[in-house]
């Protein structure tokens, strides 16, 4: 905990004093030194004073990997996938492993919304508006096949693929899918996030400041 | 004293003789089909005389084309005497036909909301009859014959939407006649039936 804690005061501070490069890719070039709160008592590389103190990094980087080691999932269970979902927690398969064990039923938290189950019409606007309710970064798995596309329920009642109401990041086949098979889909998410370009994406003005003040 | 299904069934013709219009056994079960009239009548003698003191499901069918249209079927158990009773009664579409019996066996109540919600057919006296699996407001009897199986677009704002949904070749359907099953139940239903 002591490492996401100087990460969130370092951060700010580093990126700043790190400057950026001539070309205005301020991501790629804004290197953040993460200092660990742990003592490093044996010499890893040329300079033990530095080494293993301080890591260089890009922001986005850093800020991806603290995002997606701590995905809190927005259990939204509407079927039998649910119970997938409830054993993808339990000891046998452990979410915790992936430090998504943090399944509340508020959105307020929440990261990711796993959306596993059938969405019937009359749930539609209901899921729409919890996702709504979560706060800005946050992702979407649509789990199993009903969620995904309406599965076997070419129905008067059933949405067919939650995909049309939110923007799903990940999905995942099977009718339920077996809860290795959400671990996979979330690990798919994990990849997804540590590829985005966060900073950009979440602070655009800033960003363009920053850029603005380089030119 | 746990009575036999014959000496009930006798009390029950003996109380209203030519008002049960009609009594078949099928697999040590009885229907009798009788008026909607006589069916408030009828099922308080079930229950007060002749014990059937367990509703077990009304259900509702949709004779697509036939006149009256509409078939209520209600299954009656005796925990007393162990006997099943099925009471069938047709029924037309107009409303003021059908009297509830909600009032006689308080699970009728959410019986009968879904017959309302799924077949539009209105019950007499029921204390609240809403629709209870499709939201208030859904424009469509949806296990009706004539309502197509993917669905009618509908919009309510801020409560709910339905859209037509892609058969893609389509599960079974089937396509209400007196044909057999084969010719009833195509892989999927031609788009002008």
């Amino acid at each position: 905990m002591g490492v996401f804690s100087g990460l969130d005061l370092l951060l700010p501070i580093a990126c700043r004093a790190a400057g950026f490069c001539k070309d205005g890719s301020i991501l790629r070039a804004c290197a953040v030194a993460l200092t660990l709160l742990m003592p490093e008592t044996h010499a890893t590389a040329y300079d033990s004073k530095v080494e293993g103190n301080v890591i260089f990094t890009r922001f986005d980087a850093a800020l991806n990997w603290v995002r997606k080691n701590s995905l809190w999932p927005m259990p939204m269970g509407l079927a039998c996938c649910a119970i997938e979902l409830m054993a993808a927690a339990a000891s046998r398969f452990d979410i915790a492993r992936f430090g998504a064990e943090v399944m509340r039923f508020s959105p307020r938290q929440c990261d990711v919304m796993i959306v596993a189950g059938t969405v019937t019409y009359k749930m539609a606007l209901a899921v729409k508006r919890i996702y709504e309710q979560m706060p800005e970064p946050k992702w979407v798995i649509a789990m199993g096949a009903c969620a995904s596309t309406g599965g076997m329920y070419r129905s008067y009642a059933v949405l067919q693929g939650i995909d049309q109401l939110l923007p799903v990041d990940v999905y995942i086949s099977g009718c339920p899918p077996r809860p290795e098979a959400l671990l996979a889909g979330l690990m798919k998410l994990q990849e997804k996030i540590s590829g985005e370009r966060s900073f950009r994406n979440q602070k655009p003005e800033l960003a363009e400041k920053l850029e603005e003040a380089l030119a | 004293m746990a009575l036999t299904e014959q000496e009930l069934f006798h009390s029950l013709g003996k109380a209203f003789g030519p008002r049960i219009q009609l009594q078949t056994e099928f697999r040590g079960e009885t229907t009798c089909t009788i008026a909607a009239n006589d069916l408030r009548d009828i099922t308080k003698f079930c229950r007060d005389e002749l014990l059937f003191d367990y509703l077990i499901d009304i259900t509702s069918i949709d004779n697509f084309g036939e006149d009256p249209r509409f078939e209520i079927i209600y299954h009656l158990y005796s925990l007393p005497h162990a006997v099943h009773l099925r009471l069938k009664l047709k029924i037309s579409e107009d409303p003021g036909a059908l009297d509830t019996v909600s009032d006689i066996w308080p699970t009728a109540n959410w019986h009968e909301r879904e017959i309302y919600d799924m077949m539009g057919l209105k019950f007499n006296g029921h204390p609240d009859l809403r629709r209870i699996l499709m939201w208030d407001g859904y424009p469509f009897f949806p296990l009706r014959k004539d309502f197509p199986l993917e669905g009618l677009p509908s919009e309510m704002p801020d409560v709910a939407f339905t859209k037509v949904t892609p058969l893609e070749g389509g599960p079974f359907v089937t396509v209400p006649s007196t044909a057999t099953s084969k010719d009833r139940e195509p892989r999927a239903r031609p788009p002008e039936l």
